[in-house]
């Protein structure tokens, strides 16, 4: 059976001309990017070559970007590097109800160790109100972090407003680009942010590797002490195939980024209007326009996420679900939850993520076994008949 | 092979495709109705009494693979089993009859014993009721 892949939010497929790029460094060119001699220099070379085409993506400097294991440790690596630089000047931290694990989870821990979170509630489509960033800023404020676009939801944040609000405020911002680099334009200036995370894995670039763009002169310290690597924010020993690959990731969707959008846009919008002409009771979640050009994420009243998605991996679609009960953890969504749903309705949401290699054919074969899933389990559901 | 066959077994995957007893019942002897606030699924199940014999059973659920498969296997198990027989299978009975459940989905037999409990007790409920009058 041919699968379908439609969890690029998840991760994405390594390109494979970024895994050609990435070989050399493993065998021949194996190098300490640290030793001074010529397979040293060799990997340093192509570590800071990385670096440049990083930052011309994101309109950075080369010296402002620090390669990092992913998403997760830029973002670990911004929040406590703010919060342990700033502590003297103040100890509160504004972020919202939808950002990711890997921000939420750091601010918890913080507040745990004294620091004031204020979490900021979002709109029925997953929007920040700047409004409220504003309000919620103190003398004693330190750090902002708003996603700028969700991973579940795919709504795209008005980043560029509340950088212009902590600015203004003089307070340092932060912003988990995960979902965005390499897919929709991305300039740290516009956007006005101090720090910005980056993922490789979610723009057809390698797992293991990451990078956190710092503005030159923001007070940060390091998450990991040791070695003298990337200008002693972060030590360790460069993973120089993955930062290669990362580099190569960068280079080959910023060529084709504005066209790539515009084909999945198409695709994304053919998917919702004929889920929505298909199925009864469906619901899109998330923004109608300010959405991820890659992401459909809905809802089917009386029927449960996992169940949905079982049935399409029977069918080889492989989408996901909004709902965390396929995980250890059985509680509903926290983005979904914040959007305002219903336990019902957030427990019964699909994602689908288009990506590179998906084409219409994919979508028209969603569309085509998608409502026969949905009937049959509305068959079984007993939500259905109390609403009848 | 998808991934998911990992993640359930075969049993469970069998009956979450191809569910046993599904629907509603015309004039059940016994309706039971539980849900879990929690993971969010809710389990109808209904049954019909004989002298004593549950001789048929049906459920409505809404929730994951598991909850689905337990359901299915619930009333398969409870058919032709007398009321105190049925009384007795535990979770632990329903989940083993469909070779195992994943530590998380634990919970969803836990469910389908509530639900059968939930059925038998308002079959004694009306069934006394009606002994009365």
């Amino acid at each position: 059976m041919r699968r379908i892949y439609l969890d690029h939010a998840a991760t994405t497929p390594t390109h494979p001309e970024v895994v050609k790029a990435m070989l050399p460094f493993f065998t021949d060119a194996f190098g300490n990017p640290s030793s001074i001699h010529s397979y040293g220099q060799e990997a340093k070379g192509a570590l800071e070559d990385a670096r440049t085409k990083v930052a011309e993506l994101i309109g950075a400097r080369s010296e402002e970007i620090i390669f990092t294991s992913g998403g997760t440790e830029a973002d670990n690596f911004a929040l406590k590097g703010v919060a342990h630089a700033n502590e003297r000047k103040g100890d509160h931290i504004i972020t919202t109800s939808i950002e990711h694990h890997a921000v939420m989870e750091v601010c918890k821990f913080l507040e745990k160790r004294g620091f004031g979170i204020t979490c900021l509630p979002v709109d029925k489509y997953g929007l920040v109100d700047p409004d409220d960033v504003k309000r919620a800023i103190t003398a004693k404020t330190i750090l902002i972090s708003v996603m700028h676009a969700n991973n579940e939801v795919g709504t795209i944040e008005p980043v560029e407003e509340i950088g212009v609000i902590a600015r203004e405020a003089g307070v340092y911002f932060h912003t988990d680009a995960v979902q965005t680099v390499g897919h929709i334009p991305v300039n740290v200036d516009k956007l006005k942010v101090d720090l910005l995370s980056i993922s490789a894995h979610k723009l057809y670039g390698p797992k293991g590797v990451g990078a956190l763009y710092v503005r030159k002169g923001t007070r940060s310290v390091s998450l990991l002490h040791g070695g003298e690597q990337e200008k002693r924010r972060r030590a360790g020993t460069e993973n120089v195939p993955a930062i290669v690959g990362l580099g190569k990731a960068v280079e080959l969707t910023g060529q084709k980024m504005g066209r790539e959008a515009e084909r999945l846009t198409y695709l994304r919008d053919k998917l919702i209007e004929g889920l929505g002409e298909r199925i009864d009771h469906v619901r899109l979640n998330g923004h109608p326009t300010r959405r991820l050009p890659n992401n459909v994420n809905v809802s089917f009243d009386f029927v449960e996420g996992e169940s949905m998605l079982l049935n399409l991996d029977l069918e080889g679609i492989c989408a996901s679900t909004g709902s965390a009960c396929s995980s250890a953890s059985l509680e509903p969504s926290h983005v979904l939850l914040a959007l305002g749903f219903p336990t019902e309705q957030a427990h019964g949401s699909l994602r689908f993520t288009l990506g590179r290699e998906n084409t219409e054919a994919d979508i028209e074969r969603v569309l085509e076994v998608l409502p026969g899933i949905v009937a049959k389990l509305r068959a079984m559901s007993p939500l259905l008949k109390t609403q009848k | 092979m998808p991934d998911i066959w990992s993640l359930y077994s075969e049993k469970v995957m069998e009956h979450f495709k191809n569910p046993r007893n599904v629907g509603e019942m015309e004039n059940p002897d016994g309706i039971g109705y539980v849900g879990n606030p929690v993971c969010g699924d809710i389990m109808e199940l209904y049954i019909k009494v004989k002298d004593g014999i549950i001789v048929d059973a049906k459920f409505k659920t809404f929730g994951c693979g598991a909850a689905i498969a337990t359901s299915s296997m619930v009333t398969e198990l409870v058919k032709g089993k007398r009321i105190e027989e049925a009384l007795k299978i535990s979770n632990k009975v329903v989940a083993e009859a469909l070779d195992g459940l994943p530590a998380a989905k634990m919970h969803c037999s836990v469910l389908a014993e509530d639900a059968l409990k939930s059925a038998i007790e308002d079959y004694l409920k009306q069934h006394k009721l009606k002994n009365q009058t």
